[in-house]
Parts: structure tokens; sequence; C-alpha cells
């Protein structure tokens, strides 16, 4: 078994895939006994997602305003004070998500991948670790939107034979999520059987 | 999008795929009966509509024309249908080709069979064919995992269901253990007709119930009538409008019920009437059914991976239960994979445990644990704070609208809400036996699941912020088989972390954390509860 201490590279890997290994650990959580006792994966996302999220809050933001700024257009002035305050509130939650949640997102996001398992962490306000194994994998997917091209980032799906079992790194830089597809579909087809 | 040029794209790729598809397999039609069957059940679509049309016009002939036009269109669209659809079953692959304009082609790789569903309705028995529906596991689970011969002479619907199940090629190792010459259809259970009781207690009866009525109206709107032309109505209708008002209600609430329970039993009977759920010799469960449509449901038995007792709350209160399958390519059966009409729960519990060979105490009769009391507030502030906000919403709404009862009405709601809170706490509970994980949790609708340890397929942790707070953590052990998870909700969170180390031993282990240095050795999967809360006592005074 791989020992926590030195985490355990993508099989067959010797060098560490991504920047995000050498940054500061993610704090522990306070009470051992609140959340399940799992050590983080080992690995962390680009830095660079944390731009991704910020600039996907911000469409977010535009798709939100929009409507509401052609609104006050459309009747006028003087606007209306209920349509002036819902155009401030949604500036400044959309806007706060915007700039304090993206950091915290990148502590939160880790991943590992193992001989045995594809191991994930995620989430802010519904966390989730999510552990598959690489025998049940069935297909390795790796996806760039525009924003993520535009930012050099990929994500990779791992999925098995569930409906709800896939299993999403986002944010990764895309040589990495290149990579980690390759050796991932290599293994997997290296296992024999259906995978369910 | 041409559907021209799909066509001819399609006729090209035929012409270009015929030389490496050289297989000697050769293709095969659909019965030939399918040639009056399928215009036949296209008419009888659109009879409603012709009967409108036929009786509104008064012998228009426009009217009369368009009807005709319909009654040919069925009658051409039947017969394309029949000339273009073909298949074949090859060693590896079943293939369907169907479709004029908007060619189809379909191809299951046998060793992704799971399921193969036989259903006749009227019309189909009358002339002694069968509806093949063939479902597959497919990487990704798409709508399209499997394909429908509509439909087969009854033999040959057999004789597919036996080589589809049969030969598909993952059998050949499971074969030599079930030797010693094939054994003999075995019958696991069959209808009593005293199950009748449990028909109007099942949701699915009375939104069918629902669906039937809404039917009948529309038919009767269609054809332009009123039910107040009919006397006896349009009379029942102005006494009881006459009628104080209370004793009205009472008595349109008693007439809706009575509809209610002898619509259920009639569907009942449709649905059940003959039920037999037997093991044939192939190694395949199969539940046969049904009045007017027959239906037979084969289920590979090595495609099984678990089995699930569901009690609606109707059900539950008049002591019934329903077993289901839980399966692999089961995803798309309206049925939920049922293996038995609503029934006493004894016999849901021994179905279930006739179904995977294993005693009911190993599956869905094993005592659980409880789960943390933390679990309980939770379940219940989540059951009183809707009803709470609500019953803030309906004083307001009073307020305005000057009804005064509303809020005091939605209040009486709040303490419903936390018996249902408390009774979803008390369905909470878990444990792992030799081969399965069972969990059950819910309160309208309980459902106690049993999991072959083998078939989950991975693992997902989840916690929210304030299950973060409560220390609980939902556990959703992924597998291929039926809704795709099963949930145990609400554990304790270390608890958590030792049930899915434990189901699926060497997994997990390498992603837990280390233990604090007091408690020393690897943490020993799947020990006593006792144990565990002696440990956990003995680690806090070495923190404290």
């Amino acid at each position: 078994m791989p020992q926590p201490g030195a985490p355990p590279l993508v099989p067959g890997q010797t060098r560490v895939m991504d920047p995000g290994a050498a940054a500061a650990p993610l704090t522990r959580p306070a009470d051992p006994d609140l959340s399940p006792p799992l050590r983080p994966p080992a690995h962390q996302v680009s830095p660079v997602a944390v731009r991704w999220w910020q600039l996907r809050s911000l469409l977010l933001l535009a798709v939100l305003l929009v409507p509401q700024v052609a609104g006050a257009l459309v009747f006028g002035f003087p606007v209306a004070g209920w349509l002036v305050a819902t155009i401030a509130a949604t500036a400044a939650v959309v806007g706060a998500w915007a700039v304090l949640v993206p950091p915290l997102l990148f502590r939160i996001h880790r991943w590992e991948v193992t001989d045995e398992a594809v191991y994930t962490l995620s989430g802010w306000l519904v966390r989730e670790w999510r552990i598959a194994p690489i025998s049940r994998v069935q297909t390795v997917d790796t996806a760039h939107g525009p924003l993520q091209q535009a930012l050099g980032l990929a994500s990779v799906t791992v999925t098995t034979a569930s409906a709800r079992g896939p299993v999403k790194i986002a944010g990764l830089a895309a040589a990495d999520a290149t990579e980690l597809a390759r050796m991932l579909t290599e293994t997997t087809q290296a296992t024999p059987g259906d995978a369910t | 999008m041409s559907e021209i040029a799909d066509a001819a794209s399609g006729a090209a790729q035929e012409a270009g795929s015929t030389p490496p598809a050289a297989d000697e397999t050769p293709w095969r039609r659909l019965d030939r009966r399918m040639l009056v069957v399928g215009p036949f059940s296209l008419l009888v679509r659109v009879v409603p509509v012709v009967v409108v049309l036929l009786l509104s016009g008064q012998g228009d002939p426009i009217r009369v024309w368009i009807a005709a036009g319909a009654a040919v269109a069925a009658v051409v669209a039947g017969v394309l249908r029949w000339r273009t659809t073909r298949y074949r079953i090859t060693p590896e692959r079943v293939e369907l080709h169907s479709g004029w304009l908007n060619r189809q082609r379909r191809s299951v790789p046998r060793d992704r069979i799971r399921t193969v569903d036989l259903t006749a309705k009227l019309l189909h028995r009358v002339f002694g064919l069968s509806v093949v529906r063939v479902s597959a596991a497919t990487a990704g689970v798409q709508a399209g995992g499997g394909l429908s011969l509509d439909a087969v002479s009854k033999a040959e619907a057999e004789r597919l269901r036996r080589e589809l199940l049969e030969h598909s090629p993952a059998t050949a190792d499971r074969t030599d253990d079930s030797a010693a010459g094939a054994p003999p259809t075995q019958e696991l259970a069959r209808l009593r007709w005293a199950w009748l009781r449990y028909a109007p207690l099942t949701f699915s009866s009375i939104a069918g119930m629902g669906a039937i009525a809404a039917t009948a109206f529309n038919l009767l709107d269609d054809l332009g009538l009123d039910p107040r032309d009919i006397r006896a109505v349009d009379d029942t209708a102005a006494r009881l409008a006459a009628a104080p008002v209370l004793i009205a209600v009472a008595v349109v609430a008693l007439a809706l019920l009575a509809l209610l329970v002898v619509g259920a039993l009639l569907l009942f009977a449709e649905r059940w009437y003959a039920y037999r759920l037997t093991r044939e010799p192939d190694g395949t469960l199969r539940v046969r059914r049904g009045l007017l449509t027959r239906r037979s449901l084969s289920v590979a038995e090595r495609r099984l991976r678990g089995a699930e007792v569901v009690e609606p709350v109707l059900l539950r209160l008049g002591r019934g239960a329903q077993a289901r399958a839980v399966s692999t390519g089961l995803a798309g059966d309206p049925q939920g994979g049922a293996l038995q009409p609503p029934a006493p729960r004894a016999e849901s519990h021994r179905v279930a445990s006739a179904a995977l060979r294993v005693p009911p105490e190993q599956i869905t009769q094993a005592s659980l644990r409880r789960h943390p009391r933390a679990a309980l507030t939770r379940r219940v502030v989540r059951a009183v704070g809707p009803a709470l906000v609500l019953a803030a919403a309906a004083f307001g709404v009073g307020d305005l609208l000057d009804l005064g009862w509303l809020g005091p009405l939605a209040l009486a709601l709040v303490p419903v809400a936390a018996l249902l809170g408390w009774d979803r706490y008390r369905s909470l509970g878990h444990q792992l036996t030799g081969g399965f994980l069972v969990a059950r949790s819910g309160s309208l609708v309980r459902r106690t699941v049993a999991l072959q340890r083998g078939g989950v397929i991975g693992w997902t942790f989840r916690q929210t912020l304030f299950q973060r707070r409560a220390g609980l953590v939902s556990l959703e052990a992924v597998t291929a088989a039926g809704r795709g998870g099963y949930t145990v909700l609400d554990l304790g969170a270390r608890d958590a972390v030792d049930l899915a180390d434990a189901t699926v031993p060497d997994l997990l282990t390498a992603f837990r954390a280390p233990l604090p240095a007091a408690a020393g050795a690897e943490h020993p999967p799947g020990d006593l509860p006792a144990q565990r809360a002696g440990r956990r006592a003995q680690e806090r005074l070495h923190h404290g």
C-alpha cells in the first residue's frame, strides 16, 4: 500500500504531474470526529483554475445583469427603486462570490490516481469525496470548454458502469489532463471484463 | 438535416458495409402477421380522431376523405415498417435495421445483454405475437442501451429469449456450477388472490386510475359529449348542489374512494393475473404476469446485484411491501424490476431471499444498526423547517386575503412534519452481512436495499455544511445496477469510512487518514460498534 507520507503518483509516472502538489497542504479539518477520516488526495488542480472559476462567475454575473439592465433601459428613467436594488444585490452577491469562493475551491479541490483507484475531493458547501476503482473504469474523457481552452485548462471525466458514478477532475493543466487520460485509458484497457 | 440525404448516406453505408459484414448469419424479418397487427394498432390509436371527424362532420365528404386517408396512411406505414425492418443474431451481436427515410441501425453486443422482456398486448396476443425488448448495459448508460423487436411470433420470442440469455458468451463459465443436468424450472412464487387487499394501497394504481379517468374524460370531450347531457348525471349533480356542503363533499369523496378502490382492484388484476416467479434452467429469474397484456421479464441471475424491499407508506400501514430486483439493465423497466405484486411483508422478504439464494436475515431482514442521534435532529429539522416556512407563508397570505383559517391549518402541518421526521429517522439503518451491504431509509417510501458487496463499483462520501457541523456523512455505494447508486443516509463520519472500507476491502485503505498516534495500530475494519465506541472514548482521553 502506498504511504500517505509519500503520495503515490499516477501509475508509471515519474514526474509530479501538477504544480499544486508542492503547494501548502490542505489545512486539516478542525475536528476529526466530524468529517470522514480520509486523508485529502495528493494533488491539487492547476492554480489557473482559480482564474477559470472567477471568469465563470463573471459570466454568470453578466447573464444575470444584462436582462435587468435592459429592463431598466426599456422602462426608462427614473429607474424603479426595486430594480436598482436587485441590480445592486446581484452585483454584490455574485461579485463577492467571484472574488472569494474560487480561491477556497482551489484549496479544497484535490485528486489522486493510484494503481487501485481514482480519488477526488471537491465541493465547498457540499463536500464530496469520490472513489472509483481503476478496475471498474469504462471510459476516460477529456473536455476543454471555450474558457478552459483560453486558459490552457482541461477536465478529465472518468466514467464507470454506473449512471451515478462519473468522477470528474476539473481545472487541470491541459497537458497534464491529456497525460492522465492516456495513462488511465491504458490501465483500464489492460483490465479484463466489462466492469459491471 | 435532410431526411433524403440521410437515407442516401444510409444506403451508401449499407452498400459499403456489405463486404465486411459478409456474415453467414441471414437477416430475418419480423413476423408476417405484423402486416395486419401493425396497421391495426396504428388505426386503433387514431380511432377517436376518426370517430370525431365522422360524427361531427355529418357526412361532410372532405372529412370522410381525411378519415380514409388516415386509414390508408396507417396501412402503408405498417407495411413499410415491416418491409424495412430486419434483424439478425450473430455470435457476437444482435443487430436491428429499421426505418425508411430515417434509417436506424441498432447493434447490441450480446455479452452486454442484461434482460429480455417479452410483452404481448391484447392485439398481439390474438395473433400469437410477442414484442421482444432487449436491454443492455452500455458505457455511459445512454437511453439507447437496447432494442426492441415489434413483433415476432410467440415461439420465436421464446426461442430468442432463451438464445439471447443462455448463449451470451459470459454464461459459459457459469454453466458448470449449475451443471449436473440442467435443473428443472423452479417456481419461487405465484399469485395469491388474497393479495388483492393491497391493491388499493399502492400509489401507482391510484396514479393509474387518474390517468384512466383523464383519458376517459378526454375521449368524452373529443366525442363532444358533456357528462351533464346524461340525465342521471345531471340529476345527481343537481341533487348534490342542493344538499348541505358537508354532505355533498362526503358523498363525492365516498364515490371517488369507491371508484379508486374498484379501479385499483381492476388494475391489479390486469397487471398481476397469472403472476409467476420462476428460476429457469438457463439461470434466469423470470416474472410472468398480465391479464390482457402478457408480460414476461427475464433477468440473468449473474446480473443480479441485490434486491430491494419497497414499502410505500400506505402499503406499510397495511403491512405490505414489494420486492424488486437490483440488476444491471433494469433502469428502463417501468415497474422498476418488480419481482412480485404488492404482497405481505414477510412474503416480500421471502421472495427477495429466494431470488438471491440467501437467507432473509443476511439481506433485507438483517438486524440493522441505528444511526447517531444527530441524524434524528437533522431529519426532524429538515421535515419541520419547510412546514414552518409554509405556515408562515400561509399566515401572510391568510392575512392578505382575509382567510383567517389558512394560517392555523398550515400550522397543523408542523406536528405531522415532526412525526414524519421522526419516522424517517426510525427507518434509517444499515448493516454489513456476509455478502451484502444492507441499508434502509425513507418514510413515505421506505426502501430496504441489499446490495452485493461485489457489486459496489465506487464510493461517494457527501457532506453538506450542516452535516459537517453534526459529524454526519451520506455514503453512496455506486453500482452498475438498479438506480446506479444507493445511499446510506446520515452515518457517523467515522462509521461511514469504516463501513465502506469493510464492504470493499483494500479499496479505501490507502486513503484513510492516519489515526491519531494514541490509537495505535491499524484500524480493524468492521469491528464491533462497542469496541469502536470504547476506542473513541480512549482517544478523547488522550486528546483531552
